[in-house]
């Protein structure tokens, strides 16, 4: 196995996800994209984990995946709150904040 | 990289569980069904769970299909459920500026390949795949617990705060 396998295969993932965050309108395919991104960033540590003969990648990529679904559970929140008060969770619609 | 090398069964599995994984984020984010997206995104998150297996980090594996396909997956389904009247097909789940995104994302997955493709070139993960043993649990906890116990006690507090906060927010009155 080659390290640039793995690395290769997490950019490929993250761009894919970045492609959606991008893209999507829709809140919750955004937060589907990140869960894509965070998971190359995972698939990342955990090779330069393997290279280095350190269980430290191991580490960050549970302290990873708990931040993960922390944030899915508070973003999910905050598109609940945004649909009971507009009734679409359409992105392009949010622009109270745009200067 | 000689053909002898590509036959090991590690780098089968590797190509195989890869091709599954791209298949299904690339269906991710183009696929115009909410729900089908999620039901895509578990063939990426087992295909990477399965790929952290290869890696020999097993417990990451397990904590991976625990907490993504178990609790993220429901956590989707449910916000999908509630915030949408009809499960089905959309046709207005891009945004009218999506097209930039594809050129973004090529010259980001060039740039990135070129990088890694020169950084390491033909370097192997590990000069005897036969000497990769599983990461035992003992010393992950003890990495958790002894030089990264600072972080832990951090995230501890953000997952605290996050269900305070996932509740003060979809809470109604």
């Amino acid at each position: 196995m080659l390290t640039a396998q793995f690395l290769l295969l997490g950019a490929v993932l993250f761009c894919i996800g970045v492609y959606g965050v991008l893209a999507r309108k829709n809140a919750v395919m955004v937060l589907m994209s990140i869960e894509l991104i965070l998971n190359s960033v995972n698939l990342n540590l955990l090779a330069f984990s393997v290279r280095h003969g350190s269980v430290d990648g191991n580490t960050f990529a549970l302290y990873v995946i708990a931040i993960a679904a922390a944030e899915v559970g508070v973003g999910l929140a905050m598109v609940l709150l945004i649909y009971r008060n507009r009734r679409t969770i359409a992105l392009d619609d949010l622009s109270e904040m745009k200067g | 990289m000689l053909a002898a090398d590509l036959l090991v069964a590690q780098n089968i599995g590797f190509g195989i569980i890869a091709l599954l994984m791209i298949v299904g984020a690339l269906r991710v984010v183009t696929v115009n069904n909410v729900v089908h997206a999620a039901l895509w995104l578990v063939v990426v998150l087992s295909g990477a769970a399965a790929q952290y297996l290869l890696l020999s980090a097993e417990f990451v594996a397990i904590t991976q299909v625990l907490v993504y396909v178990g609790a993220v997956m429901v956590l989707f389904l449910f916000g999908t459920m509630l915030t949408r009247a009809r499960i089905g097909a959309e046709n207005d789940l891009n945004n009218k500026n999506w097209k930039i995104a594809i050129p973004v994302s090529l010259l980001m997955l060039g740039v990135m390949s070129y990088v890694i493709i020169d950084g390491f070139q033909d370097e192997k993960l590990i000069e005897n795949p036969g000497e990769m043993t599983q990461v035992p649990v003992q010393v992950i906890s003890d990495d958790i617990f002894g030089p990264y116990l600072l972080p832990f006690w951090a995230l501890s507090f953000v997952l605290l705060v996050a269900v305070i906060g996932a509740i003060v927010l979809a809470r109604k009155d």
